[in-house]
């Protein structure tokens, strides 16, 4: 089964039913006398609500209902959690305020959910929503990082709109090492704003079972699992035996389909007032309104370096904006995920990092695609850059002397390494790239009136989140094992039911691609199980590049499980003894002998259970297994971008772009390089086109792809992927992970790339032509007045 | 959306008539701008006049000395007809750089000028190239039918059956596009017959198109790149946005009618 | 309300539509095509593109009204029985899709790029004819290499069947 076991790039067992059009996505379901949810949403971002008078909209033609936050009061469904709880410097719990699924009192950003009105069609629905009459005190808002504290309070719970004042490391430490540094480097960095923008905008469909008074919520769901624990332990809708959960096919996630919104919740709370299911699927621009925004810091960095060009201390001092509201993991977006990588791939005797996080009248910010990981391999990965630069030093020397050389290495800042190369991924990467033609394309593209640079990013990051206990230390709310069930059918073939799930990963293909090598089975001989919580025992689900490090490393572990439960089944079936049996390519054999079974027998002698006794043996094949990471997996890798600018537009094309990554073993090469391709967009779209902005009136300027930049085809290059490999050891498959390195690492090349081009740092991201025509003519200006 | 009364229209006549007949009734062209501004509810006509199946409004060719282009031409039409291309190359690139593909499969000439959108390609083409707009009614010259920010010159009833251009013997148009949108965020086209000069600015007044007639005169003296070093346009004339301001803005017409007059 | 006909992949339907009825909902709501998605309110993300009468439109940004009496087709249509279209065939072999919804889009687009351009497309043509497609998940570029052959390999098809 060499051929579609680990490590081939097989083709992708799911893509017929998506190139076909047969792809099953929430939008696609309609329960037989559905109704359709619209929202009202607040035009404000900061108010009172006074009155709101839905008798109009009530009577309007086809509304079947329409409920406001009394009705959610009355009904005492739950808030809207944060399921991270972090400490400030002082010790004191972060400042929640409570987050209602529809408005209680108080409006609190541009698109906070008012009113639903459900009607027989969508068209009525929101004909109606526009009857309904709701009375306003408008109230100033926050909308800015830089004035959040001084702004109009938010929440009761938050004076001066701090959630938490946070902090890491050893402050006393850096300010010695500080004191006695050679050579200073110092950066305000912004890390702009982004909407996630999935191309599936989110969906849901509620439903009630009055037979069995159980409810059945189809959504747009990175983890279905955690979505019912939180809407039953939490929001109280209904115990977890009595809620399923169905995420089906989902067109992307990024981190924004991660977490539990209020319309999904109102759908299915409202299927059971109705008694009829509840469809509701957003449109873009209430995504762009309402979906977790993800990065918005602002940062102020230090790099100390000694005589010899070595690192001696690092110190940030980060503001990040959470918006309106804690969304559900938002809290350790800038904390745990962020600090803690802001080693990179150096040795750095001193880290100290403090985060203040603010609310402001925006939209929740969460995770979205690195999740902290970027904005702390920004702040790195630009310090190194200019560091270099200032002390004349090429960026790639000055990066390869502070590189962490030996593992395991402790880092200040919690993380252990515990495996890597990272000069490997330097060499590799400047070999494709040829990094030594640079100077000759530099000079031609100045003969053609062009600027070119070229910038680095060796990044590293935390994946395969997490080990539980660790991260209960730190404040986490649940355990970040995965699941997963080996079914084996009496024919032989295999369902996998897996607790990841898929929204574009392929793992339909990468978790068959396992069990095929591993059972020695056809691979069309496996299908694999996600997305229902009445079909997959338990899960965490997708995010976090965890699916291959945590979910697969379950699989192994149940499989494990299996061979050993078949070989004491092959045992009996060969009348041999259980130590005497192996098992290779499919086939069970008796060392020495030539006797042997197939798979397919030894599943149907498990079943049929004639030739053992089923009081020592139980019959069957099937078995289950928790895995919990013991530790934190470490992708890291050299990205470098080499672009020109055309100093007369401001215009940026990125000429060249190599990758070079290590994430341990590869199961599918194909579908790890696509998810680098990716990743690499992600990141070049934040660097380049992408900001989402609010006006001082806390209106979202850019609510629709009018407005916010996605990348287009025409905006990326084709990308030169390469792989290192050095496998992680805290895991059975040696998997790293791979599904936000392209957006963590890319960001910073491509600054570095355009300030090295246009000569000088003053660049802030989105890199945007006109930012960039003045910061080129910042550069004649000085050149001319040399 | 909400909700209308969809006509279609088998020929102008009915067309207009239908439009008379219903009050704050709209032609539906191609429908690629006015389609999603009813989407979002910015838009609600009661009735609709859908120009699809009215065949006299189709079809693209060369009269004498000018260029006929029917209303309903579509931008896909304009892009690919040979008889544009042999006449007027420049038009039949401008039209090839409108919206995306499958938007010019649907979008018209007739509903983009119709409708002036600040940042549409085709009125900078008409100002520069002198064009005459030909309605159910009368003739109207280019400079007079638009008349600033999405208004027209058209009168109630009335309704553009087709654009006639007049040949120019060099004409380019050169669009720095709004990196999200991808309307022009500059355009200008230049244009020149005999020793007359044109030159038109889409997507940055704040008034809609117009014509740089400062650039005009020197391209007049001398039709080259290099004439309108040092010309700057005043910033407050124009618009300014989160893509560019009108500082910005006001650089790139200068850098893009250079590039014109370069290409043309 | 109104009634609407066209013939959609080969089929003659009709129905009965509110005049607000976009061609997109028709396929979808009252045709159960759902291959075809919706992704944007504004026309720009192409996960909407079907072919009318062989061209490729935005079917977010055409009334089913307009359509009356048109030859549609959507990507349920595209292959032929289970035998994948070549553009199909091409998304499949370069991986040029991941979570799978921009891609009906994405392939109607490409079909007809082959039309207007040839069998032989250049990265950079096939990037600037994407200008009305978005997708999240592959940068694009194995979407560009699929292009690039699946171009290459419709040249073998009879020439009715590569039209559409």
């Amino acid at each position: 089964m060499g051929t579609t076991g680990i490590g081939a790039s097989i083709p992708r067992q799911e893509d017929h039913r998506f190139l076909t059009g047969k792809g099953r996505y929430v939008d696609d379901i309609n329960r037989p006398g559905q109704a359709y949810a619209f929202f009202l949403r607040s035009p404000h971002a900061h108010a009172k609500i006074n009155s709101i008078d839905t008798s109009a909209a009530k009577n309007a033609p086809g509304v079947v209902e329409v409920y406001t936050g009394d009705d959610i009061a009355a009904d005492k469904v739950g808030g809207l959690i944060c399921g991270w709880l972090i400490h400030s410097k002082d010790g004191s719990p972060m400042n929640a305020g409570p987050h209602p699924v529809l408005a209680q009192g108080k409006v609190r950003y541009v698109g906070d959910h008012v009113a639903v009105v459900i009607a027989e069609t969508l068209a009525q629905a929101r004909d109606a929503s526009e009857k309904i009459e709701v009375e306003y005190e408008v109230l100033p808002a926050v909308v800015d990082l830089t004035s959040a504290q001084s702004g109009a309070q938010i929440h009761d719970v938050a004076p001066n709109n701090v959630v938490y004042d946070w902090h890491l490391g050893d402050k006393a430490a850096v300010d010695k090492a500080f004191a006695s540094a050679k050579h200073v480097t110092k950066l305000e960095l912004v890390n702009n704003r982004l909407v996630p923008n999935p191309m599936e905008p989110r969906a849901a469909v509620g439903e009630y079972e009055e037979g069995t008074d159980s409810l059945v919520l189809y959504t747009t769901s990175q983890n279905p699992h955690v979505a019912r624990l939180v809407l039953s332990a939490f929001i109280g809708l209904a115990p977890e035996h009595k809620f399923r959960v169905i995420a089906p096919d989902v067109g992307g996630g990024f981190g924004s389909k991660i977490f539990i919104y209020a319309e999904e919740t109102i759908c299915v709370w409202a299927a059971r007032k109705i008694r009829r299911p509840v469809k509701w699927n957003c449109d873009r621009t209430e995504a762009f309104l309402c979906d977790a925004h993800g990065r918005d810091h602002v940062t102020h960095a230090e790099l100390a370096t000694d005589a010899n060009g070595k690192i001696t201390a690092l110190r940030a001092s980060t503001k990040a904006n959470l918006g309106a509201y804690l969304s559900t993991f938002a809290s350790s977006v800038p904390t745990y995920l962020y600090a803690p990588l802001l080693s990179g791939q150096y040795n750095i005797p001193a880290i100290y990092a403090e985060v203040k996080a603010l609310y402001t009248n925006t939209a929740p910010v969460d995770a979205y695609r690195g999740a902290g990981r970027p904005e702390a391999t920004f702040v790195i990965e630009r310090l190194v850059e200019i560091a270099a630069r200032e002390l004349g030093q090429d960026p790639a020397e000055f990066r390869r002397r502070n590189f962490v050389t030996t593992f395991p290495h402790q880092t200040p800042v919690i993380m252990c390494y515990d495996a890597g190369d990272y000069d490997a991924s330097l060499k590799k990467a400047q070999e494709i790239h040829d990094t030594a033609g640079f100077p000759s394309r530099k000079a031609k593209s100045e003969s053609q009136g062009k600027l070119r640079g070229l910038g680095y990013s060796a990044y590293i990051e935390a994946c395969g989140i997490a080990p539980s206990a660790a991260v209960g230390s730190l404040g986490a709310g649940v355990g970040l094992w995965e699941s997963a069930e080996v079914r084996v059918n009496p024919i032989g073939t295999v369902e996998i039911l897996t607790g990841s799930h898929s929204h574009g990963q392929g793992h339909e293909t990468t978790f068959a691609q396992l069990v095929s090598g591993r059972l020695g089975i056809p691979i069309d001989n496996v299908s694999i199980v996600h997305g229902d919580t009445d079909k997959v025992q338990m899960g965490m689900g997708t995010y976090g590049s965890r699916s291959g490090a945590v979910g697969m490393s379950a699989i192994f572990k149940a499989l494990e499980k299996v061979e050993a439960k078949a070989k004491k089944v092959a045992a009996h079936v060969l009348e041999a003894s259980e130590g005497d049996i192996e098992f290779k390519d499919g086939k069970f054999t008796v060392k020495g002998t030539d006797k042997s079974a197939d798979w397919g027998t030894i599943a149907l002698q498990a079943y049929v259970a004639h030739k053992f006794n089923g009081q020592e043996l139980e019959p069957g094949l099937k078995e289950s297994a928790f895995w919990d990471p013991t530790n934190f997996t470490f992708p890291a890798g050299v990205h470098i971008c080499e672009l020109e600018v055309d100093p007369a537009t401001g215009s940026t094309t990125i000429e060249r772009w190599t990758a070079v990554d290590d994430f341990g073993n590869l199961i599918n090469p194909m579908i790890v390089e696509g998810q680098v391709h990716g990743g690499i967009a992600q990141g070049v779209g934040q660097a380049l086109l992408e900001a989402a902005i609010y006006n001082d009136e806390g209106q979202l300027i850019t609510a629709s792809f009018m407005d916010y930049c996605m990348p287009r085809a025409h905006d990326l290059p084709s990308y030169a992927v390469g792989i290192t490999t050095t496998p992680c050891p805290s895991n059975p498959l040696g998997i790293k992970g791979c599904g936000e390195a392209g957006a963590i690492a890319s960001p910073p090349a491509v600054i570095n790339a355009l300030t090295n081009a246009v000569g000088h740092e003053n660049l802030q991201m989105p890199a945007t032509p006109e930012r960039v025509w003045k910061a080129a003519q910042g550069a004649r200006l000085r050149q001319a007045a040399e | 959306m909400y909700a209308f009364t969809h006509h279609s229209a088998s020929s102008v006549s009915d067309a207009v008539s239908t439009l008379g007949a219903n009050e704050d009734a709209k032609f539906l062209a191609g429908g690629q701008t006015l389609l999603p501004t009813m989407k979002q509810r910015l838009a609600a006509p009661p009735h609709l006049i859908d120009l699809g199946k009215v065949k006299e409004l189709r079809g693209i060719e060369v009269q004498g000395d000018k260029l006929v282009i029917k209303a309903m031409s579509r931008h896909y039409d304009v892009a690919t007809s040979d008889a544009v291309k042999n006449f007027q190359p420049g038009l039949a690139e401008l039209a090839g750089l409108i919206g995306d593909p499958a938007v010019r499969h649907r979008g018209t000439i007739g509903g983009s000028i119709a409708n002036n959108d600040p940042a549409a390609d085709y009125p900078a083409a008409c100002l520069a190239l002198g064009a005459t707009i030909v309605t159910n009614k009368r003739r109207l010259e280019a400079e007079k039918f638009f008349t600033g920010l999405f208004s027209t010159a058209l009168d109630d009833n009335e309704i553009v059956t087709a654009v006639e251009f007049p040949k120019a013997d060099k004409f380019k148009y050169m669009k720095f596009r709004n990196p999200a949108s991808r309307y022009a965020m500059v355009g200008v086209a230049v244009a020149k017959t005999g020793g007359t000069v044109r030159v038109a600015v889409t997507g940055a007044g704040s008034d809609g198109v117009f014509r740089w007639k400062a650039a005009e005169e020197k391209l007049a003296q001398n039709f080259e790149k290099g004439a309108l070093e040092g010309l700057s346009i005043d910033p407050s004339t124009l618009n300014g946005d989160i893509h560019g301001s009108r500082e910005y803005r006001a650089h790139l017409i200068a850098v893009m009618a250079k590039r014109a007059v370069a290409g043309a | 309300m109104p009634t609407v006909s066209m013939n959609v992949n080969g089929r003659q339907r009709s129905a009965d539509v509110d005049p607000r009825t976009l061609l997109v909902q028709f396929l979808r709501e009252n045709l159960r095509l759902t291959g075809t998605h919706v992704g944007c309110d504004t026309s720009q993300c192409g996960a909407c593109v079907v072919h009318i009468d062989g061209e490729a439109v935005k079917a977010c940004t055409v009334l089913a009204l307009s359509c009356e009496g048109s030859n549609v087709l959507t990507i349920e249509g595209l292959a032929n029985g289970n035998e994948l279209h070549p553009m199909q065939e091409a998304f499949r072999e370069h991986h040029g899709l991941q979570c799978g919804f921009c891609t009906p889009g994405m392939i109607m687009t490409a079909v007809d790029l082959v039309r207007r351009k040839g069998n032989n497309l250049d990265e950079h043509t096939i990037r600037e004819e994407l200008e009305g497609n978005l997708c999240r998940c592959t940068g694009y570029h194995n979407i560009v290499k699929a292009i690039a052959a699946g171009a290459r390999n419709m040249s073998s098809m009879p020439q009715s069947k590569a039209a559409e």
